[in-house]
C-alpha cells in the first residue's frame, strides 16, 4: 500500500459515513476543471494533483490556459482548464476524453463540452448561468435547462450560493467570498474521489499565513464542498469513485512539472561537472518557469541573469562559458530564433552551452500558451553556415531531469552548444517523479587546461583525439592567453585564417565532432513491440505518452506494431537507420507538419509517413490508434 | 578593475602585443589607439592573464587579436552581452570592451544601454569614426547630417547620436572623451577609466583614412587644437586657448558661454566638477564652432556596480545556507512507496 509521507487526517477512499452513495470502481478517471481565467482553476487542479499523488495514484496533467492574464470575465477565450488523468494503472497521457467536467460558468461548459466523453458527468455552477454570462458564452438558451445536454449526466446546483453561505461567518465582501468557489469545488472533488483534505488544509494555511480570515474562509469552503458530497440527498449522477493505488516502483515520489525538472536537472549537471552554473534568460512563455525556479537556487552556485533581450541572454551565457561556467540559456521558439547568430558563435568558438527550447505554437508569436513541437528544423538546421549542434528532446515532465543532465554532459564533453527541446505541454504538466538517489548519476568533471606548453605557444583549438572537443582554458590562467572569435580560425592556433584549405578542414572537423556523438549515445531501443515487422510508430518529445498508449492498445487487439521513441534527435543513434529498415512501414506522429518525418527520410531514405496535428492540443490516443489501424489496413 | 593584492611583475608595452600582423589600413587611427592602450597597461599594475579584451564586429573589433591577453572577437553589437557574462562569471577579471559607432550604438545600442545602466565594471573604448568602415563606407549613427556615402549618395538625413550623451542618458557613471592621436592624453584617460569601478565609457575620436578622412580635423589639427579643444580637469577652471578663453555658466539662461579671460582672471569661469551631471550634459552638447570640443573625464560619479551588488547579495543570501542537493530533490510534498508484497 502506498502511504503518504505526510499522513492526512482522514482515511483514504470513499467515505463510509453520511448518506450512502453508489461507489464506482475504476482503473483510471479523467477530470477536467474549467472556469474563468480568474477562477483559480490551475490552482485547484494543482492541489487536486497533489492530493491524488499522495493517494498513490499514477497521474498526468494538462493545464490549458489562455495567453491573456485576466481575460474579460465570462468570455469563451478567457476559459482556463486543468485536466488530470489518474488511476491505478500506468498513466502516460492526460487522457483523451474527460469522464468528469466541472464547469464553473457557461463559457467553460461550451468550450470544454466537446471533449467530454459521451455519458460523462457535468458538474455545473448554476449560480454563474445568468442571462448575461449565457450571452457572453453565445448560448441562446440555458443548456442546463433546454435538454441539450441529454447525452451526458448533469449535476447542476448553485456552487456560488453554497460557497457564499459557507464563508458567511467570516464577513468577507461578495467578491472575496466568491473567490472561495474553487476551494468549495475542490472539496467536492476530493470527496468524489476519496482524496484526503489534510494536505490542502496545510497548503491553505501556508498560503494565507498572513490572513487568518482568508485562510479560515477557504478551509471552510473546502470543508463545505466536501460535506455537500457527503450529505446532499442528490439522486443520480453524483457518485464516489474508488481507485486503487498504482503499481509503481518503490521509492520516494513527488510531483514535478517539466520546467522544475529541467531546473533540477541543470543543477544536477552543474554538480556532476563540478562547475558553477550561469543561466541567462529573458521572460517568455512557456520558458520563464525555468528561470523562476533557478533564481531561487543561489546556494547551489547558480547565477541567474535576466538579460535585456534574448540575444543578451545567450551572449552573457557564452561569456560565462568562456569564463569557465556551465552556461545555460533558455527560451521558446521566437526567442530561440533571436539567439540564432549567437548559437553560431558558440559553435564556432566551440564553447559548452545548453540551450533549452520550451516549444510553443508558431510561427512568429503563434500560440504562446499552447503546445507544439514545430521547432525541430530550427533546432537541427536553424543557423547560418554549416553549424551542427547536438539536439536532444524530453518526453515527459519527469524525463526532463535526465535529459537536462545529458545535455550538460554532451556540451562539456564535446565543447559544443547543445539544444534541449521540451514543449509547453511538458513544461506545465505535472506527473509523479521518483526522486533519484543522490549518486545514481556518473559524474563528468569538467577539465580545464592549466599547464603551459614547453615552447610557450598555446594552441586553444588543440583537440582531444577521441571526441575532437577542444581544450578549455579559463581566462585568468597564467601563460595560456589566447584569442577566440566568430571569424574562421586556424586549425590549432585560433588566429584568423581565411585560407580555403583551412576552412574546409575546420568545417569538416566541426561536423565530424558532432557526428561522432552518435558513438557516445545509447543505441536506439524499441520501446514496445518487436524489432521488425509490418509497422513501427516513431516519435520524439511529448508525443511519447499517446503513442505508447496507442501502440499498446493496438497490440492488445493483436496488431503487430512497435513503438520507437527518439531522445537524441541530432545526431541520431547510430543504429536507427538499420532498425527502421526492418519494418515495412514507418508512421511518424508529430505536433508539426512533418519535421522528424523529413529528417528520417533524408537520413535513411525510408518511406516515413506523417501523422500531423497542430491544434495546440496534445495528440489523443485514439487519433494515433486510428492512424495505426489505417496504415495496417492499407 | 582588479584589487591589487600581490606584487604584479612589471610589463613593457611590447609584452601586451601579440605576434599577429596588424591588418588595419595604413594610417588608420586604430594604430594610435592600440599603441596608447599598450602604453597605458604597463602602468596599471595588471597582468595580461587577468586581462580580457572583448569586441564586436567592425574595424575596431579586430583589436583583441593584437593584445597579448585573453581576447574574444564576438558578433556584431553583442560584445556588451558577452562582457557581462564574463564579468558575472568571474568578477576578478579586468574586462575591456572595444567597439565602434556602428557596433556599439546601432546594432548593439540596446546592449550598450543596458551594460551602462547596470554599471558592469569594465572599460568601454568606443572608437567613433562616424562611418561604417569594414562594410565600405556607409553612414553611421554618429555621422553628421548630409554625409555622402554609398547608402546616402545625396547626403544622409538622420540626426546623429552623441555617444557620451547616450552614455550619460543610460545612467553611466564615468564618461570621457579623447582623440586617437592624443598619445599623452589617452593613456591618462585610460588610467582614470581603469581606476573607476563600474562601466567606464570612453569615446575616442578615430580617423578613418579611407572612408571619412579628416572628419575631425577641425579640432584635431595640432596647430588649431588649443583654440578648439578644452581639456577638462577636475577642480580646475574650464580654460582653453592657452588660458585666454574659458567657459562660463550664464546663471540667467542656464547655458554655457565662451568668455575671454583677461589677465589670467578665471574667477568667472566654471570649475570642472566631474560629479555634476547637469554641466556634463552641457559640455557634451556644446555645438562645435561656437564652442570648443570638451575632452577628458566629463563625468565621474561612482556607484555600486551590478557585478559587485550581485556578489554581495549572493554572499548575504547563501550565508549559512547549505547546498543540500538531496533535500532539494525532495522539496515539496513527497510520498514513499514501499516495496511490500501485495501492494
Amino acid at each position: 500500500m502506498a502511504t503518504a509521507a505526510k499522513v492526512p487526517d482522514e482515511p483514504h477512499g470513499p467515505s463510509s459515513g453520511g448518506t450512502s452513495h453508489e461507489v464506482v470502481h475504476r482503473d483510471s478517471v479523467v477530470v477536467r476543471f474549467a472556469g474563468d481565467s480568474g477562477d483559480g482553476m490551475q490552482l485547484t487542479g494543482g492541489q487536486f494533483t497533489l492530493s491524488t499523488a499522495l493517494a498513490g495514484n499514477d497521474l498526468a496533467t494538462f493545464p490549458d490556459f489562455p495567453a491573456e492574464i485576466r481575460a474579460p470575465q465570462g468570455t469563451l477565450f478567457g476559459v482556463s482548464a486543468f485536466q488530470i488523468n489518474f488511476g491505478s494503472t500506468r498513466i502516460e497521457t492526460a487522457g483523451d476524453q474527460p469522464d468528469v467536467l466541472i464547469a464553473m460558468n457557461p463559457a467553460a461548459l461550451k468550450t470544454n463540452l466537446p471533449a467530454l466523453r459521451q455519458g460523462g458527468l457535468i458538474i455545473a455552477d448554476t449560480g454563474e448561468f445568468s442571462e448575461r454570462n449565457l450571452k457572453k458564452a453565445r448560448y441562446e438558451a440555458n443548456p442546463l435547462e433546454d435538454g441539450s445536454l441529454s447525452a451526458w449526466q448533469l449535476l447542476a446546483f448553485d456552487i456560488s450560493k453554497q460557497t457564499l453561505e459557507s464563508v458567511k461567518p467570516f464577513g468577507l465582501g461578495n467578491k472575496d467570498a466568491l473567490r472561495c468557489k474553487n476551494m468549495w469545488t475542490l472539496g467536492l472533488a476530493l470527496w468524489m474521489f476519496g482524496r484526503p483534505r489534510g494536505p490542502i488544509v496545510e497548503w491553505l494555511s501556508a498560503k494565507f499565513a498572513k490572513s487568518e480570515v482568508l485562510r479560515d474562509a477557504n478551509i471552510a469552503a473546502l470543508n463545505a464542498g466536501h460535506a455537500f458530497g457527503e450529505t446532499a440527498e442528490l439522486a443520480g449522477p453524483l457518485k464516489q469513485f474508488s481507485l486503487a493505488a498504482a503499481e509503481v516502483e518503490p521509492g520516494l515520489y513527488r510531483t514535478i512539472s517539466g520546467a522544475d525538472a529541467i531546473a533540477l536537472g541543470l543543477v544536477a549537471g552543474a554538480k556532476l561537472s563540478g562547475l558553477p552554473m550561469f543561466f541567462g534568460g529573458y521572460p517568455i512563455t512557456p520558458a520563464s518557469a525555468i528561470l523562476h525556479a533557478l533564481a531561487r537556487l543561489r546556494e547551489f552556485d547558480v547565477t541567474t541573469f535576466q538579460a535585456e533581450d534574448e540575444i543578451a541572454a545567450i551572449g552573457a551565457a557564452i561569456g560565462a562559458a568562456w569564463a569557465g561556467s556551465l552556461a545555460v540559456t533558455s527560451s521558446s521558439g521566437p526567442g530561440i530564433a533571436l539567439k540564432g547568430e549567437a548559437m553560431g558563435l558558440a559553435v564556432m568558438t566551440e564553447l559548452p552551452l545548453v540551450i533549452v527550447n520550451s516549444q510553443r505554437g508558431g510561427p512568429s508569436t503563434g500560440l504562446p500558451t499552447k503546445t507544439e513541437q514545430s521547432d525541430l528544423y530550427q533546432a537541427v538546421y536553424g543557423r547560418n553556415g554549416d553549424a551542427p549542434m547536438p539536439v536532444i528532446a524530453a518526453r515527459s515532465p519527469a524525463d526532463c531531469f535526465e535529459v537536462a543532465i545529458e545535455a550538460c554532459r554532451l556540451a562539456l564533453k564535446y565543447m559544443s552548444p547543445v539544444m534541449l527541446l521540451t514543449d509547453g505541454y511538458i513544461a506545465n504538466a505535472a506527473e509523479p517523479w521518483r526522486v533519484p538517489d543522490d549518486g545514481s548519476f556518473t559524474p563528468f568533471p569538467a577539465k580545464f587546461r592549466e599547464d603551459v606548453p614547453e615552447d610557450g605557444r598555446f594552441n586553444p583549438f588543440t583537440r582531444d583525439p577521441e571526441t575532437l572537443g577542444r581544450q578549455w582554458v579559463k581566462p585568468g590562467t597564467p601563460g595560456l592567453m589566447h584569442r577566440i572569435g566568430g571569424i574562421e580560425k586556424g586549425f590549432a592556433s585560433g588566429n584568423i585564417d581565411y585560407s580555403p584549405e583551412n576552412h574546409q578542414k575546420m568545417t569538416d572537423t566541426r561536423k565530424a565532432k558532432i557526428d561522432g556523438i552518435a558513438r557516445d549515445i545509447p543505441a536506439q531501443a524499441v520501446e514496445v513491440g518487436n524489432d521488425h515487422g509490418p509497422l513501427v510508430v516513431v516519435g520524439w518529445g511529448s508525443t511519447y505518452g499517446p503513442i505508447r498508449q496507442a501502440v499498446e492498445l493496438a497490440r492488445s487487439k493483436g496488431h503487430d506494431v512497435a513503438h520507437v521513441h527518439i531522445r537524441h534527435i541530432w545526431p541520431l543513434p547510430a543504429n536507427l537507420g538499420e532498425l527502421l529498415k526492418r519494418y515495412q512501414r514507418v508512421l511518424v506522429p508529430e505536433m508539426n507538419t512533418g519535421q522528424l518525418k523529413t529528417l528520417l527520410r533524408d537520413q535513411y531514405l525510408v518511406d516515413a509517413q506523417p501523422l500531423n496535428k497542430v491544434s495546440g492540443q496534445p495528440f489523443r490516443i485514439a487519433e494515433i490508434e486510428a492512424a495505426i489501424e489505417g496504415m495496417l489496413a492499407q | 578593475m582588479n584589487e591589487i593584492s600581490k606584487v604584479i611583475p612589471a610589463t613593457k608595452p611590447d609584452d601586451w602585443a601579440t605576434d599577429q600582423e596588424v591588418r588595419w589600413c595604413p594610417g588608420c587611427g586604430d594604430y594610435a589607439i592600440l599603441k596608447a592602450v599598450q602604453r597605458a597597461l604597463p602602468e596599471l599594475g595588471v597582468e595580461p592573464h587577468n586581462t580580457v579584451f572583448i569586441s564586436g564586429i567592425g574595424c575596431s573589433s579586430r583589436f583583441p587579436y593584437y593584445m597579448e591577453t585573453y581576447g574574444f572577437h564576438t558578433i556584431h553589437g553583442r560584445a556588451p552581452t558577452i562582457a557581462t557574462g564574463v564579468k558575472l562569471a568571474n568578477p576578478k577579471l579586468d574586462v575591456w570592451l572595444v567597439t565602434g559607432d556602428g557596433d556599439g550604438l546601432s546594432i548593439g545600442g540596446n546592449h550598450m544601454l543596458h551594460l551602462v545602466r547596470r554599471n558592469i565594471d569594465c572599460q568601454v573604448l568606443l572608437f567613433n569614426n562616424e562611418i561604417y568602415g569594414l562594410t565600405k563606407g556607409q553612414y553611421s549613427p554618429t555621422s553628421r547630417p548630409g554625409t555622402r556615402s554609398p547608402t546616402s549618395p545625396t547626403g544622409s538625413l538622420e540626426q546623429p547620436v552623441k555617444p557620451c550623451a547616450f552614455a550619460i542618458g543610460a545612467g553611466g557613471r564615468f564618461v570621457a572623451r579623447t582623440i586617437d592621436t592624443a598619445q599623452k592624453h589617452m593613456p591618462e584617460i585610460l588610467k582614470r577609466a581603469h581606476a573607476h569601478k563600474g562601466t567606464s565609457f570612453i569615446e575616442i575620436y578615430q580617423n578613418c583614412v579611407v572612408y571619412n578622412d579628416g572628419v575631425f580635423d577641425a579640432f584635431t589639427e595640432k596647430k588649431s587644437a588649443p583654440q578648439t579643444q578644452i581639456l577638462l580637469e577636475h577642480g580646475k577652471p574650464m580654460l582653453f586657448a592657452n588660458g585666454t578663453r574659458g567657459l562660463k555658466l550664464n546663471r540667467e539662461t542656464l547655458r554655457l558661454e565662451v568668455v575671454d579671460v583677461v589677465e589670467g582672471d578665471a574667477s568667472q569661469l566654471i570649475v570642472h566638477d566631474e560629479t555634476n551631471k547637469a554641466v556634463a550634459n552641457m559640455l557634451i552638447d556644446m555645438p562645435f564652432g561656437e564652442f570648443p570640443v570638451a575632452l577628458g573625464v566629463i563625468y565621474c560619479d561612482p556607484a555600486s556596480s551590478f557585478d559587485e551588488a550581485m556578489q554581495a547579495q549572493e554572499q548575504q543570501l547563501t550565508a549559512g545556507k547549505s547546498a543540500d542537493f538531496a533535500a532539494l530533490l525532495r522539496r515539496g510534498q513527497s510520498w514513499e512507496v514501499k516495496a511490500e508484497a501485495g501492494r
